[in-house]
């Protein structure tokens, strides 16, 4: 589906002492199919453009599409339901949010609401569970019984089984060790493709969005600062410094390369390895041609 | 059997029997429940006053138990846990506490205050500050965590990396010799978590201050003096941040990362250029790389 965002403006309780802009008429568009990463420091907004997308918040100013769904200033929007079927929100530390007395149930609950049949939530079930890589004996057992990645899977799987268009990950990794941050990295990049997703992810990891996003939003103060393809947007040191940003370390060892040796090797996206044997090359080339 | 490596512990320190600044775990064996399986096995290591370690190990590898030992929030089965020559039990769990603070993973579980500074203080009133050193110690450690704008704001109202620096700042505030970071680090943007640790650095500085920070995060395990790695209830390794990073392929089997650096010297040496040591940063990666290349 596709996302935009025109003008949108959002204050946290207006007219009162506590007063606070979070989004200032930010604008942009996300066509249907990519994967969008949305990055900025603490308090940029990220967390409350999340709340636009599933219309848990309404915008002050402005209008936001989703798809064919609408969500604008001072109109009250009587499709949230529908809207909230269609996309999928991963919040923070989602284990937080598992509560039922084994982990069926705990993935049935969602589509259970929207009022799915009960076949189809069987073979929902199924599949979000396959999809986030457990096996099916899982669904028998309590949530509360499972390692704290395997809980992140399930309530992974609770959103899955609503089947979304639109994948909204607010910051999925969060709290994994690094081989569990990569998995579930991968499973996200998987998924998307499967399913044909939009997917929206927020983060603070550089390296993730250089990796799995076709497209980086980066928010200032409730404003977009930056946009367009990773591999462009990291080029821009000096401006992401200004936002109090990184650029991912593998661009920023290459400018540092660069500025030693006076020799550019260019980002192309490779791997460590591949790096590897550039800068071999580089630093043995002198040798072998001369 | 007890006192004897007891005895052999003291006189590996020269033997100093003089009650000294430190947290030691002797024997430490853990488990949640009795028909659970252990998740601490004879764990033995010790943190010195004013050091900063780096607890490391992939999840479930009983980090986090470590933690909560250390100041009396659980109690081992096994061995015991002695903080300033004091044993970690149930009387001395207040006292204890004042000399050892800890920082938890999730923000949104330690907040008790109505405004940020209100939080700030609960902990002091717990331990019966006057009311003048509060307010100063107040401002103090907002200031030192960059929050003293937010004073009045409603935590809730704060983002996760805001909430976690007031619940730093919540920490510094009782001044306590020994600080736990249980992976409190781990929702705060690079820049934010940059400066938390610059931070750090400075009150352990000044302060007087031992860190013990359990992480993922290697730029933060890069900047500790010590790493302990755990794996499945054990301590698999001890050493230098060079030192544990050079076992690039071990820690992989573990279920860990090692730096970005790491990984390029690795596949340096791979493709033929031999460094001369294993480099830690950018920087001295860099320098190795020049050396090499004016070599030839």
């Amino acid at each position: 589906m596709d996302i935009s965002f025109q003008e949108v403006s959002y204050v946290y309780q207006p007219k009162s002492p506590f007063e606070y802009r979070a989004l200032h008429n930010l604008s942009f568009n996300i066509p249907s199919g990519s994967f969008v990463a949305v990055i900025g420091h603490t308090g940029s907004g990220k967390s409350t453009l999340l709340q636009h997308l599933n219309g848990l918040v309404q915008p002050t100013e402005g209008e936001v599409t989703v798809g064919e769904f609408r969500l604008k200033a001072g109109e009250k929007n009587k499709q949230l339901r529908a809207l909230r079927e269609k996309v999928g929100v991963v919040f923070q530390y989602p284990e937080h949010q598992l509560f039922e007395e084994n982990v069926e149930k705990d993935i049935a609950f969602g589509p259970m609401n929207f009022g799915v049949p009960q076949e189809e939530i069987k073979q929902r079930t199924d599949e979000a569970i396959t999809s986030v890589h457990l096996p099916k004996e899982i669904l028998d057992r309590s949530p509360f019984d499972l390692s704290g990645g395997q809980m992140r899977r399930v309530a992974i799987a609770g959103v899955l089984a609503m089947n979304p268009e639109v994948l909204v990950l607010d910051e999925p990794t969060a709290g994994l060790d690094p081989s569990g941050q990569r998995e579930i990295m991968n499973m996200f990049a998987r998924i998307h493709k499967q399913k044909d997703l939009t997917t929206v992810l927020v983060t603070h990891s550089m390296e993730d969005a250089l990796e799995y996003a076709d497209h980086v939003i980066i928010l200032n103060q409730g404003e977009v600062f930056m946009q367009g393809a990773p591999a462009d947007i990291f080029q821009k040191k000096k401006e992401l410094s200004e936002v109090q940003l990184d650029i991912p370390e593998i661009i920023q060892f290459l400018n540092q390369v660069e500025e030693k040796f006076n020799k550019e090797i260019p980002f192309h996206r490779q791997s460590v390895t591949e790096l590897a044997k550039e800068l071999a090359q580089m630093v043995k080339g002198g040798r072998d041609h001369e | 059997m007890k006192s004897i490596s007891r005895e052999i512990d003291l006189s590996s320190r020269g033997g100093n029997l003089v009650s000294v600044s430190q947290i030691e775990f002797r024997n430490v064996s853990f488990r949640y429940q009795e028909d659970m399986p252990w998740v601490l096995k004879n764990v033995s290591f010790s943190i010195s006053e004013n050091e900063w370690v780096a607890i490391i190990g992939h999840n479930g590898s009983g980090k986090s138990t470590i933690a909560k030992l250390m100041n009396g929030l659980l109690f081992p089965q096994e061995g015991e846990i002695v903080v300033d020559g004091q044993k970690v039990a149930a009387e001395t769990v207040w006292s204890v506490r004042k000399s050892v603070g800890m920082v938890f993973q999730n923000p949104d579980n330690q907040f008790v205050g109505t405004t940020v500074r209100d939080d700030v203080a609960f902990g002091m009133e717990n331990h019966g500050m006057p009311r003048p050193l509060m307010l100063e110690r107040i401002e103090e450690s907002l200031s030192a965590v960059g929050m003293s704008d937010y004073e009045r704001q409603e935590p809730h109202r704060l983002s996760g990396g805001q909430k976690q620096r007031v619940a730093i700042a919540s920490v510094l505030a009782v001044s306590p010799k020994y600080m736990i970071l249980d992976e409190a680090t781990a929702m705060l943007d690079p820049q934010g978590r940059k400066e938390i640790l610059s931070t750090m650095l400075d009150v352990q500085e000044q302060r007087n201050l031992s860190l013990i920070t359990i992480t993922h995060d290697l730029h933060e395990v890069v900047q500790a003096e010590r790493v302990l790695v755990m794996n499945e209830g054990e301590v698999w390794l001890e050493g230098t941040p060079r030192d544990i990073f050079a076992k690039k392929e071990q820690l992989t089997e573990i279920g860990l990362d090692t730096p970005f650096v790491t990984k390029l010297a690795d596949e340096l040496k791979s493709a033929g250029v031999d460094l001369s040591r294993e480099p830690l940063n950018h920087q001295e990666l860099l320098e190795e790389l020049w050396t090499y290349h004016s070599k030839k």
